[in-house]
């Protein structure tokens, strides 16, 4: 079940290497290279994934999700942080900040395509729990 | 019968005689010769016998006719004093000679803290004690020569002319013989000689006159021992009051009188001479005092009733006829009196010219501004003396006038006697006991004086002083007070009851005084150099030491030296010794080396402090103590360095500190830097990686993908080697281990191969405006950096101009010994916000279109500062602008 993913990177080689694999799965996907209008991006789009890079013009990833979690609509959003800035306080402070998942660059392909399947199923399950509940 | 002219005669050719040997005397002396002969023990023990005056010469016969055998007890003090006190003598004598001592007034000054006030007050003292006695001098031999007068009717007898001139020519003799030299150490030989022919001339004299009565007239011992028998002498009863009371009075006297002071101690050539003097002296006295007895005894049989048994010795033999005899009596009369008068009034001249003329006079001088030049004062302090001896002799004189010189000789003595022992307190105090202080000594001597004057002095001398009326029933009716029977003890006699009374209260005074009071630290010392004098002044300059104090020498070098250092010393001193155990014998010589090994560590003052505090008992001169205060001045200064230093060390701390911030900021930086580097190499590494992946995973890519997808891998491979390239670069320039090649070269020539390098396969047109005159300047520094600089800056222009027709304007304009050389492009120019970031690393304005990692700028800057230029951005430019500044010679020993 393969839906809308909306791809915040500035390096271009890289959005496009996911982007690649992503449209292989079925995934609809929206790069966007710059930070400062990326809420905007995503809530434009209102997609069923975010691939966040954390280093952007304009605007750190960091900002961006905490501004993502401010936003009702986009509280469950699942979000999937990328960085190659690999220490340990980044990770932390993401996932206070609100990251569902944290992923260091260099990563393999099967890596980002399990993450976003399973970010992808995670969010469908809760979803309904939601809705039932 | 002996004429008056020749007795004038005989006086004359006596003095002169007199004059002559102290004059030999003082030559000798001055050319050092004669020293063995005059400073035997011989003369210092006659010189000790001007203790017997006319008063002993004469007045000892009076003495005996009127009181018996008491008059032994005038003989009996000194005798125990010699024999039984010669110890005490000798510290005297060595306290004495170490201090410099020049009269008792000054002992007890120096003892007591160099206190004037004591001086002053035993100056004056002595001068109240010893007045009376000199006119009493006076008096002996205006009575002798009136005895051969009264023989020579037919010459007009003028007796207070006489006395007028015989004080004159002893004032001569004292000023002329006493006051030649300053210095308390250069003695008065001329004077010692003289006193001691005069000390033969007596006791031959009384021996004379004594085997005269004897065997001339009483016919032989046994005879004479039966007319003593059965004069009145023989039936005196022994009073054990005044017996003791007189026995410690002469003894007192002995030591305290003001001459004694100057024979025994002051004119002292050598303290060993004391330990035949105790022998020696007593044989004197014993001597002078034998015939005594016979001399009165026969007097009172012969000599008609009334007549003046003071003057017996004399009148005895002339009224047997034996005028020789009369003569050589009358001589021994006369030298007894002139060499008491001769020395006391030269001592009493010592004791007030120094704390009584001097000090006044300094101070008036002070007050008037004058300089007190070395020379001034010699002269004022001779003139001093011998105005002192001329004003002692007139005060003699004046109260021999005014008393008439009614009352026996022997009472004066004794009350002469009583009021100089008010002394002793304060002097053996001072000589056996640290505690007393000044302000005991001169408590004690203020009541004991007073006593003496009110219980004897003024009862007894000076008649009319108290009334009968107050002897009787006291002072405003006071009974308790009354003179001779204070607190209401009557019945003892005047001497005793003033002895009993003035010491007692004088000695309780003293004690409880110097315990209560708190001694100065002066007189600490004082009373530490007097009381340990042996202990501190043995053995010229080096020390001496016993077995036992090796052991605290051992603890105190411990604490100097340290534990092994300290026994290693010890252990070497026992080997060099050849002794056995840890402790060497504290020998002189192991002494000396000790305070040298210490004087290392603490100084040298110090250093013989404390072994003096050790091997002498706690006795330290005030010279140590002064060094040691030095030492602390100097130590203090020291440590106002050591504060200086410390306050250097703070500052250093500080500046230590300011750096280690700095470094950990450059820490910080270091940190960033790699979080930058792993950010940047991690960048191209994912794209390298997730490409290769899809290449060689992904099937049925098409040819255009594929291509594209390799290409993407070629770039970042690229990217990554260029940002290698860079790092190692910068890291190169950044440690200074960057190899300078030095060459010259036209600015054009670079910058053409600068422009060429960076536009070389360039897409777009960047145009490049160039002033090719002001180019055509040689430069002489590293061309290919300068260049690299430049490839930099234009490739820059070409990526980020982003104007529709991008332009490029290099100016060359000169400086005071450099060159700049601007770059202008049209484009936006950098924003504000990173204008001051734009040199340091990885500091990117627009990162999606720069393909290097940021660190361009930072390594031009890195260049200029090596070659001795900088790199800047001029802000206010419509677009980007640099000013790369460069010396036209690039010396390389100042970028290193």
């Amino acid at each position: 079940m393969a839906g809308r993913v909306v791809l915040i990177e500035d390096e271009a080689n890289i959005a496009e290497a996911i982007r690649f694999l992503l449209s292989r799965e079925g995934w609809q996907v929206d790069v966007h290279a710059d930070g400062s209008d990326a809420l905007a991006v995503i809530e434009a789009a209102a997609p069923d994934l975010v691939i966040l890079d954390l280093m952007l013009p304009g605007k750190s990833g960091m900002e961006i999700i905490r501004e993502i979690r401010e936003m009702d609509a986009l509280a469950h959003l699942p979000v999937l942080m990328l960085t190659a800035r690999g220490q340990v306080k980044d990770r932390e402070m993401a996932e206070r900040a609100g990251v569902t998942r944290f992923m260091t660059k260099p990563f393999s392909n099967a890596e980002v395509l399990t993450a976003v399947r399973d970010l992808n199923a995670q969010a469908l399950q809760s979803a309904r729990v939601r809705d039932a509940g | 019968m002996t004429s008056l002219n020749l007795l004038a005669l005989v006086s004359i050719g006596y003095v002169s005689i007199l004059f002559m040997v102290a004059f030999w005397a003082d030559r000798q002396a001055l050319r050092g010769r004669g020293a063995r002969f005059m400073g035997s023990p011989l003369i210092y023990t006659l010189s000790l016998s001007i203790y017997c005056t006319a008063w002993t010469f004469y007045g000892a016969v009076g003495y005996a006719a009127r009181s018996g055998m008491e008059y032994v007890t005038i003989y009996l003090g000194p005798t125990l004093v010699m024999i039984g006190w010669w110890w005490g003598l000798r510290k005297l004598v060595r306290v004495g000679r170490s201090q410099r001592i020049s009269s008792i007034a000054d002992l007890l000054s120096a003892r007591y803290g160099k206190s004037n006030v004591l001086a002053i007050g035993v100056t004056l003292l002595a001068v109240v004690g010893v007045t009376p006695y000199i006119a009493l001098q006076l008096q002996s031999i205006t009575l002798s020569v009136a005895t051969f007068a009264a023989a020579d009717p037919a010459r007009g007898y003028n007796e207070s002319g006489t006395v007028f001139w015989i004080a004159t020519g002893l004032a001569c003799f004292a000023i002329l013989f006493g006051t030649r030299n300053l210095n308390a150490n250069e003695r008065h030989h001329g004077v010692v000689m003289a006193v001691a022919l005069e000390a033969v001339v007596k006791l031959v004299a009384l021996v004379a006159v004594g085997i005269f009565v004897v065997w001339g007239l009483a016919g032989g011992v046994s005879q004479t021992l039966a007319r003593i028998d059965a004069s009145p002498i023989g039936a005196w009863q022994v009073e054990g009051g005044r017996w003791t009371a007189i026995t410690f009075l002469s003894a007192a006297a002995f030591v305290c009188l003001p001459r004694m002071f100057q024979v025994m101690v002051v004119e002292n050539e050598d303290e060993r001479h004391l330990r035949i003097a105790a022998w020696a002296f007593p044989t004197y006295l014993l001597l002078i005092s034998i015939f005594v007895i016979p001399i009165a005894a026969l007097g009172l049989e012969l000599m008609p009733q009334g007549s003046n048994p003071d003057l017996f010795v004399l009148t005895l033999p002339l009224s047997q006829g034996q005028n020789g005899l009369a003569m050589l009596s009358f001589l021994g009369g006369f030298s007894s009196a002139t060499s008491m008068v001769i020395v006391a009034a030269m001592s009493l001249s010592t004791m007030v010219s120094n704390h009584i003329v001097m000090p006044v006079w300094l101070r008036s001088t002070d007050a008037f501004g004058g300089a007190s030049v070395s020379g001034d004062v010699r002269s004022v302090v001779l003139f001093a003396r011998r105005f002192s001896i001329a004003a002692i002799m007139g005060l003699g004189y004046a109260y021999y006038q005014i008393s008439g010189g009614g009352a026996a000789l022997a009472a004066i003595g004794l009350i002469s006697f009583s009021g100089i022992s008010q002394i002793l307190p304060a002097l053996v105090g001072g000589l056996f006991w640290r505690g007393a202080t000044r302000a005991g000594a001169l408590a004690g001597l203020f009541v004991g004086f007073g006593l003496w004057g009110y219980t004897l002095l003024l009862p007894e001398v000076a008649g009319g002083v108290f009334s009968a009326e107050t002897l009787r029933a006291g002072p405003f009716g006071l009974s308790w007070l009354r003179p001779q029977a204070l607190f209401g003890i009557e019945g003892l006699d005047p001497i005793v009851h003033c002895v009993l009374w003035s010491m007692t209260l004088n000695v309780v005074v003293f004690c409880v005084v110097s315990v209560l009071s708190f001694p100065s630290p002066m007189e600490r010392l004082q009373g530490a150099q007097f009381v340990h004098v042996f202990d501190h002044s043995a053995g010229p300059g080096g020390w001496t030491g016993s077995v036992a104090q090796s052991e605290d020498l051992m603890i105190m070098s411990q604490r100097i030296l340290g534990p092994e250092d300290a026994q290693a010393f010890f252990q070497a001193a026992v080997d060099r010794q050849g002794g056995q155990g840890p402790l060497p014998e504290p020998t002189p010589a192991f002494l000396e080396q000790l305070e040298r090994e210490l004087s290392a560590s603490i100084g040298a003052a110090a250093a013989h402090a404390m072994i003096g505090q050790i091997v002498s008992g706690a006795a330290v001169s005030v010279e140590d103590l002064l060094a040691v205060a030095d030492e602390s001045a100097q130590l203090l200064e020291y440590s106002s360095r050591l504060e200086a230093q410390s306050l250097e060390l703070s500052t250093t701390a500080r500046k230590l500190r300011e750096t280690n911030q700095k470094l950990t900021r450059l820490s910080e930086q270091k940190d960033a830097f790699l979080s930058q580097v792993s950010h940047e190499l991690r960048t191209p590494m994912t794209s390298v990686r997730a490409f290769s992946e899809i290449l060689r995973d992904e099937q049925g890519l098409s040819l255009a993908e594929q291509h594209k997808y390799a290409s993407i891998i070629h770039d970042e491979a690229l990217r990554l080697t260029r940002l290698l390239n860079d790092l190692l670069d910068l890291s190169v320039l950044e440690s200074g281990e960057v190899t300078l090649n030095v060459s010259r070269r036209q600015l054009s020539d670079v910058l053409d191969h600068a422009v060429a390098s960076a536009l070389a396969g360039a897409e777009g047109a960047l145009r490049v405006h160039r002033d090719h005159r002001a180019e055509a300047v040689e430069l002489e520094t590293d061309v290919d950096r300068l260049s690299q600089v430049f490839i930099n800056l234009i490739a820059n222009a070409q990526k980020y101009c982003v104007a529709p027709d991008p332009e490029l304007r290099i100016d060359v304009t000169f400086g005071k010994q450099v060159v700049h050389i601007d770059l202008y492009d049209n484009g936006e120019g950098v924003p504000v916000d990173f204008q001051e970031v734009i040199f340091e690393k990885f500091s990117r304005v627009t990162p999606e279109r720069a393909g290097g990692a940021g660190l361009g700028l930072a390594i031009c800057r890195e260049i200029m500062r090596r070659l001795g230029g900088d790199i800047s951005y001029l802000p206010g430019q419509n677009g980007a602008a640099f000013r790369v500044t460069l010396p036209f010679h690039t010396k390389i020993e100042e970028i290193l």
